[in-house]
């Protein structure tokens, strides 16, 4: 019964690793395009949800499509300001540029909401369900289905829409995708736009259950990219698979062998399986 | 020479002259170096000690008359050092060890500071103190609590707060005065963050323990940037100890209390080792689900018009808010600092080191509960000693000893249960 516990609770952690590191596997699958920011704008997206409920007394639904909103645009101004103009420049230009703008932002945080930790006021999404002796905390619940259907939406935006297949469109080959009267500039605008809005949205939905700082989008960050690796650049699915595998590993491990040796067993297996599938679980090769 | 080329050389060797003058002794000041962690996880932590630290040099370097017996508030600066004012220079060390060691270094080499302090995370005192030892700089560490940052035969380093020992055989106490009441200790579990810090404590309490015959049911060691802390809960939730002791930092003890209504575990107690559990922002995030844990603390506000509530209402005319544990544990190491500094009667190193080995604070001279502050000659403050608080409500109170409680002990706790 405590396995089985341990076993949901992994999947339930695993689920939001899977929503936001989509974004980041987006971005990548789109320009080849690595974007360091990634994690601060999960970390903004928390604060978003934060000032929605202090300020505006917002539920789960209205700070979840804030934080969205949110992020949207401020994916969509950080391409048209600074990818665009980087994309030009050298590789090394283009990977600390998004260094810089993760610096930025999480400083700037810090400077606006100060170093203190801050945790959501109990919202309606509280309390726990008891599932034949299987607790599920509601929010982390609400979240990991949340995170496991916007995963799904966006893999569905993008193989099923004319939407999606413009932007695949630019992501394979931008001239031919101009001379097909496919604007490449506005395309990669809403890819960053639809990956920071996810970031956002799984800061909001993060929110709920993990008390934050503005350097939380350091711990984010980096599993974002394992999360990535794992599941193979640039593909969704791939990440919402590996997403769900880590959170299960981590959990189990730190069960089994204490709780410092989840990072070395979740590590090893993914050094062990880079060795054996350098392209990721789902990465074309 | 003609007569213009002499006043040119005139003027420059007045020039010169007026540049390489040392600057007037009595408006002199003392520069103090401190380390912490301004950003980064520790961040909150280190903000409120940073706001500390400037208040109490505030008292020191202005007239305070009305602060009682507290050693250089009534007078303005350093008496002995012709009313010499304290200079701080912060750094932010980020709770990295290696740069906290890179940091202590360019304040002794750059910035030519008189005395270091630091630097809250165990693990960057340790690495700090080193630097300080190399320079023969004197260094006050404020609040770490391992043992291992004294008793490395260093003779620069002092350290003003009670350490790991001093809290185990503090908890030991408390349990055998709790079993004497009839409460059931059957056996603990140790929670521990695994740096320095954590470590550090749980082995003390740990060894403790077993001298004093209480099982240790599971020790748990983890990372304090866990972002989930489940599968603990549930191996927790298993050994059912009677009383479990955490040793964390902030997001990781919001997390556990969190994490644990969620798992719906409840102990009949639970003790936090200070740190996270005196962090600003513990109790907003967890006050509804965490009622009646307990946490260390010598620092009691006390009543209206002592001198502890002045200094407290100093404090939070700054910030906003009510002097933790941590932040006046390292304020009170810092009038022990300055007191020597003062007593030192000059910036030398080697005076400003005899100065602090000969501090004799009595406890009427302290902000603290301790019982004054004498170092031995590893440089630990012998004199340190701890209470026990209890969160009631959306404040902390003080229960243990009975002597100098102010509030019930509620045992079992009820967390969020009403």
């Amino acid at each position: 019964m405590l396995l089985a516990q341990v076993i949901v609770g992994g999947l339930l952690l695993g689920a939001i690793y899977a929503l936001f590191s989509s974004g980041l596997t987006l971005i990548w699958g789109m320009m080849n395009f690595i974007n360091f920011a990634h994690g601060e704008f999960v970390m903004l997206g928390m604060y978003v949800a934060l000032l929605v409920v202090v300020w505006l007394g917002g539920g789960p639904e209205a700070f979840g499509f804030a934080a969205a909103f949110a992020l949207f645009v401020l994916g969509v101004v950080v391409y048209l300001s600074l990818i665009r103009h980087v994309m030009r420049g050298p590789m090394l230009a283009q990977i600390l540029s998004t260094f810089g703008l993760a610096l930025l932002l999480r400083y700037t945080a810090f400077w606006i909401f100060s170093a203190n930790f801050v945790s959501l006021p109990q919202v309606s999404l509280s309390g726990t369900l008891n599932i034949a002796g299987i607790l599920m905390p509601v929010p982390q619940l609400v979240a990991g289905v949340a995170a496991i259907a916007l995963t799904f939406a966006l893999h569905l935006l993008l193989t099923r829409t004319t939407v999606g297949s413009k932007l695949l469109a630019v992501a394979e080959d931008r001239n031919a995708a101009m001379l097909m009267g496919i604007r490449p500039d506005r395309m990669q605008a809403l890819a960053w736009g639809l990956a920071a809005g996810s970031a956002g949205i799984a800061g909001a939905l993060m929110a709920v259950s993990y008390p934050w700082s503005p350097s939380v989008g350091e711990t984010f960050g980096l599993t974002a990219f394992v999360v990535v690796t794992l599941g193979g650049f640039g593909s969704v699915p791939g990440a919402m698979y590996a997403g769900l595998i880590i959170g299960l590993i981590q959990a189990l491990s730190a069960y089994w062998f204490g709780p410092i040796y989840k990072d070395i067993v979740v590590y090893a297996l993914f050094v062990a399986l880079l060795w054996l599938r350098p392209q990721g679980l789902m990465g074309k090769a | 020479m003609t007569k213009s080329s002499a006043m040119m050389a005139a003027a420059i060797a007045a020039a010169a002259v007026l540049i390489s003058a040392p600057p007037a002794q009595a408006a002199g000041t003392v520069k103090i170096g401190i380390l912490w962690p301004l950003t980064g996880n520790a961040a909150a932590a280190g903000q409120a000690s940073k706001a500390a630290a400037e208040v109490a040099a505030e008292i020191v370097n202005n007239k305070h008359p009305e602060l009682g017996n507290l050693p250089l508030a009534a007078t303005e600066g350093l008496p002995n050092q012709g009313g010499a004012k304290l200079e701080l220079t912060f750094v932010d060390h980020q709770g990295n060890p290696s740069l906290a060691q890179q940091l202590a270094t360019r304040l002794i080499t750059q910035d030519a500071v008189h005395v270091l302090m630091g630097a809250y995370q165990s693990s960057c005192s340790f690495t700090a103190t080193a630097v300080a030892e190399r320079y023969g700089i004197p260094f006050m560490v404020g609040e770490s609590a391992a043992l291992n940052i004294t008793g490395r035969g260093f003779k620069w380093v002092f350290r003003g707060t009670p350490i790991a020992s001093d809290y185990a055989a503090t908890y030991m106490r408390f349990f055998e005065d709790m079993k004497k009441q009839g409460k059931k200790i059957a056996s603990i579990a140790v929670v521990n963050e695994n740096t320095d810090y954590g470590t550090s404590v749980a082995d003390s309490i740990e060894a403790a323990a077993k001298k004093n015959n209480i099982p240790v049911a599971i020790r748990i060691p983890y990372s304090a940037s866990s972002t989930d802390v489940s599968a603990q809960v549930l191996q927790l939730k298993e050994k059912q100890p009677d009383v479990v002791i955490f040793i964390s930092y902030t997001s990781d003890s919001i997390l556990y209390m969190k994490t644990m209504k969620n798992l719906d575990y409840l102990p009949p107690m639970v003790i936090g080792d200070d740190t996270g559990f005196s962090d600003p922002s513990f109790i907003p995030a967890v006050a509804d689900v965490a009622q009646g844990a307990m946490n260390r603390s010598a620092w009691d506000i006390g009543k209206p018009g002592s001198t502890t509530s002045k200094i407290n209402e100093m404090y939070k005319a700054k910030t906003g808010r009510d002097l933790d544990d941590t932040s006046a544990r390292n304020m009170q190491s810092f009038f022990a600092l300055a007191d020597a500094l003062n007593r030192a009667g000059s910036t030398e190193p080697e005076k400003i080191r005899d100065a602090l080995a000969k501090t004799d604070l009595k406890p009427e001279q302290l902000m603290m509960g301790y019982n004054g502050v004498k170092f031995d000659e590893t440089g630990q403050n012998i004199l340190a000693s701890t209470y026990l608080i209890q969160l009631k409500d959306k404040a902390y109170q003080l229960v243990w000893p009975d002597k100098a409680a102010a509030a019930k002990l509620d045992w079992p706790m009820k967390g969020w249960k009403q």
